[in-house]
């Protein structure tokens, strides 16, 4: 579920290149402020609170994406309703000191240019950007976000690369990265000693990427990759009316042949094959990867740790389940809620200098604190292991220790960092 | 994966504590225990510490108490949306209370006549007259109201929001919010000091437990917990019960599996007790000898000696126990 990018980023390049970049701003665009209904008084031995505004921006690439399986198809609001939905809890905690919380909610094409709706942004004194772009994207509006003291929350991109080579100082990111989510899944397959892996990726950039996460995690667990083969995109349409004929004969052809191994591994972010893997295989093996058994940042069925709670919430406001790009928005949103909260500021600076902090932590429905990583701003978090149905584990598994975080043991770790924060 | 590393701790602490102390509680009470995982309560002999009954509830129950005179066990039965009333006698179910959705903890008024209940998904509390059955008020609180306490006198109701990360005063005649006061992340439970001077309230992600002074209404104290071998992330004070003469308190502290003992004049940690795992809720015997707790995970509940602070026997109850209430009688 959490490979939500699908075709768009990468397709359409062609037309919209200097296209506006307003394509529409959503109906939700600006979030209920007040709570429905408020008979008491709220602090009545004090004066009441002068009421601050604290508003957030969301900048969106989006086109409409295709998946194998209909039911992939992410929803029209992905992302933006978790941010949503964290608003409206920041503007309930709001009430008791006089904040109130707002959500401007711009969307582009995938790879457009998005300096215009920053410009737009920064003078409706918007400064903080909850952002759902390509790595591209992101890090031209976080150059130009820079100078105008903006901080950027990352709430989409999975790229390594955001946080390593290429990170900023002024970009949190509370979605996880490939390899966390690689290193989540190999965790769980090293536990069950299901140790040989055969991976098969997708052509495109992002499954390369994911494969790699995928071959760095089989090194660092003790993982095998016994044999890999590409599935190269030669242009298929996701639907058509002959139905899954074709696909049956093809796939266990495709898989036939691999070295003896106990899971096969797949990595199609693109959506070209990987829905098809599972069941299909010439040999009878699980399949995990972006198909079968799949870290996210979030399952839509999780109820641990308080999770139903926010579950329930999610779908009264919303009337679907909540997703992995759902929850990293939330996650931003309210980062910046408990952050307003506990400076009891909606100084941009205080707010982001509190974030900044050592101890800064935040609550998700994850079990525990989650914190920042100092040296990237990468949020730590535990990576929920599940198929379509239901959560099947979370990692890091148990064993798997670290010195300063077990969660740490997820991703690109301090020592082997590339970034240099500027 | 069924690791179990506290239970022979427990059996040892049993065989050691019960044969060298003798500090089995004496005088019988039934404790009623919810299993939040298999929609059960089981009925507990305290003296023999051996399983009563046990019988079939709503779903998903959670908090449970019991009226003063003994004789009626209220119970969150979550997902059925509804508080049951249990008859102690018959042990059958012969009320329901309108509770709104979702009822996670509720806290008795001290005259018992009224029930404050935290409604998790609505961000409301609700106050129920026992009586009449009547919903007197709905009280619009933080997000994920959670933790209920009230003040002996009957004055001052505290419920704490797990997501908004306060405890809200209320004035229990005007059902009005009078003071909101910041805590750490998750604040799972409040609790009165007997003389009414102080708030404790448990931050389950926070790892703390704030006392609030209740007549300024701000923080006075942080406690925070440090157990040698265990991550910080691990400790996650939930259920906090004080003892009658407000001289200690008991915090349970989650998945790091142990209930910490406070010296409440000096706010230190005298002493954390090992009991099952995932410990949420507390309650003491009448007689103030015997502190229960119920450990989620372990499917057990563990006595403690409130003299020595040993962990004494551990019973296992139903699946998930979650709550705990000892009959007065």
């Amino acid at each position: 579920m959490f490979f939500c990018e699908h075709m768009g980023c990468v397709v359409a390049v062609y037309v919209f290149l200097f296209v506006s970049v307003f394509l529409a701003v959503l109906p939700l665009g600006e979030a209920n402020a007040q709570a429905s209904s408020e008979p008491g008084t709220p602090g009545l031995e004090r004066p009441k609170p002068e009421v601050s505004d604290v508003r957030l921006g969301y900048i969106r690439a989006y086109a409409p994406q295709l998946a194998l399986s209909v039911l992939d198809v992410p929803p029209r609001d992905e992302g933006v309703a978790g941010a949503t939905v964290a608003i409206s809890d920041n503007n309930t905690t709001g009430r008791f000191l006089g904040q109130k919380f707002s959500l401007d909610v711009v969307e582009v094409k995938p790879d457009s240019d998005v300096l215009a709706v920053l410009d737009a942004m920064a003078g409706k004194g918007i400064s903080t950007i909850l952002a759902d772009l390509s790595a591209g994207q992101l890090l031209a509006l976080a150059d130009a976000a820079k100078a105008k003291g903006i901080i950027v929350f990352n709430v989409g991109a999975t790229d390594d690369r955001l946080r390593e080579e290429d990170c900023r100082a002024n970009v949190f990111h509370t979605a996880p990265t490939r390899s966390m989510l690689a290193d989540g899944l190999a965790q769980y397959l090293i536990w069950k000693q299901w140790r040989r892996w055969a991976l098969i990726y997708g052509s495109h950039e992002r499954d390369r990427l994911f494969a790699d996460a995928l071959r760095r995690a089989a090194e660092r667990f003790g993982g095998e990759i016994v044999a890999e083969k590409e599935f190269a995109d030669t242009g298929t349409a996701r639907r058509t009316d002959s139905g899954v004929v074709q696909i049956q004969r093809q796939m266990p052809v495709f898989t036939q042949g691999l070295a003896e191994h106990d899971v096969l591994l797949v990595a199609d972010e693109s959506e070209v094959f990987g829905t098809y893997v599972p069941f299909r295989t010439w040999q009878p093996r699980p399949v995990a990867g972006t198909a079968g058994l799949m870290p996210s940042a979030w399952h839509p069925a999780s109820e641990q740790w308080g999770g139903t709670q926010i579950q329930n919430r999610f779908l009264k406001a919303t009337g679907r389940r909540m997703l992995s790009k759902d929850m990293s928005a939330w996650t931003a949103a309210r980062i910046i809620g408990e952050a307003a909260t506990r400076t009891r500021s909606a100084d941009p600076k205080e707010i982001a200098g509190f974030i900044r902090s050592e101890d800064f932590s935040i609550a998700a429905f994850k079990g525990q604190k989650l914190t920042f990583r100092q040296w990237n701003w990468q949020l730590r978090q535990l990576v929920f292991i599940g198929d379509g149905r239901s959560v099947v584990s979370t990692s890091p598994q148990e064993g798997f220790l670290h010195q300063f975080s077990e969660l740490d043991t997820l991703g690109i770790d301090r020592p082997e960092t590339k970034c240099v924060l500027k | 994966m069924q690791k179990r590393p506290t239970s022979v701790a427990i059996m040892l602490a049993t065989v050691f504590c019960g044969g060298l102390l003798g500090t089995r509680p004496a005088e019988a009470f039934m404790a009623y225990v919810s299993n939040e995982k298999d929609n059960t309560i089981t009925v507990v002999d305290t003296a023999s510490g051996t399983v009563v009954k046990t019988l079939p509830v709503g779903q998903r129950p959670r908090g449970i108490t019991i009226s003063h005179d003994g004789k009626f066990i209220y119970l969150c039965a979550s997902d059925d949306d509804t508080i049951e009333v249990i008859d102690t006698e018959t042990l059958q179910i012969v009320d329901t209370l309108p509770s709104g959705p979702d009822p996670e903890l509720f806290v008795l008024s001290p005259d018992g006549k009224t029930l404050y209940v935290a409604n998790e998904d609505d961000n409301l509390v609700t106050v129920i007259d026992i009586e009449s059955r009547d919903v007197l008020a709905e009280i619009p609180v933080g997000v994920e109201p959670e933790g209920m306490g009230i003040s002996p006198d009957g004055k001052t109701m505290v419920n704490t929001s797990e997501t908004t990360n306060m405890a809200h005063f209320i004035d229990t005649d005007s059902h009005e919010i009078t003071h909101n006061v910041l805590v750490d992340s998750r604040p799972r439970f409040a609790e009165f000091k007997p003389d009414g001077s102080e708030v404790w309230v448990s931050a389950e992600i926070g790892g703390t437990v704030s006392v609030i002074d209740n007549a300024s209404r701000e923080v006075k104290h942080k406690i925070t917990f440090e157990i040698a071998g265990l991550r910080s992330e691990a400790i996650q004070p939930v259920g906090v019960r004080i003892t009658a003469d407000g001289k200690k308190a008991y915090v349970a502290l989650g998945p790091a599996n142990r209930v910490a003992v406070v010296d409440t004049a000096t706010y230190k940690v005298e002493k954390y007790v090992l009991v099952g795992q995932r410990v949420w809720q507390l309650a003491f015997t009448p007689d103030q000898k015997t502190i229960i707790s119920t450990n989620g995970v372990s499917n057990d509940i563990t006595f403690i000696d409130v003299a020595s602070d040993e962990p004494v026997q551990s019973v296992t109850v139903g699946a998930m126990p979650w709550g705990v209430v000892v009959s007065p009688k």
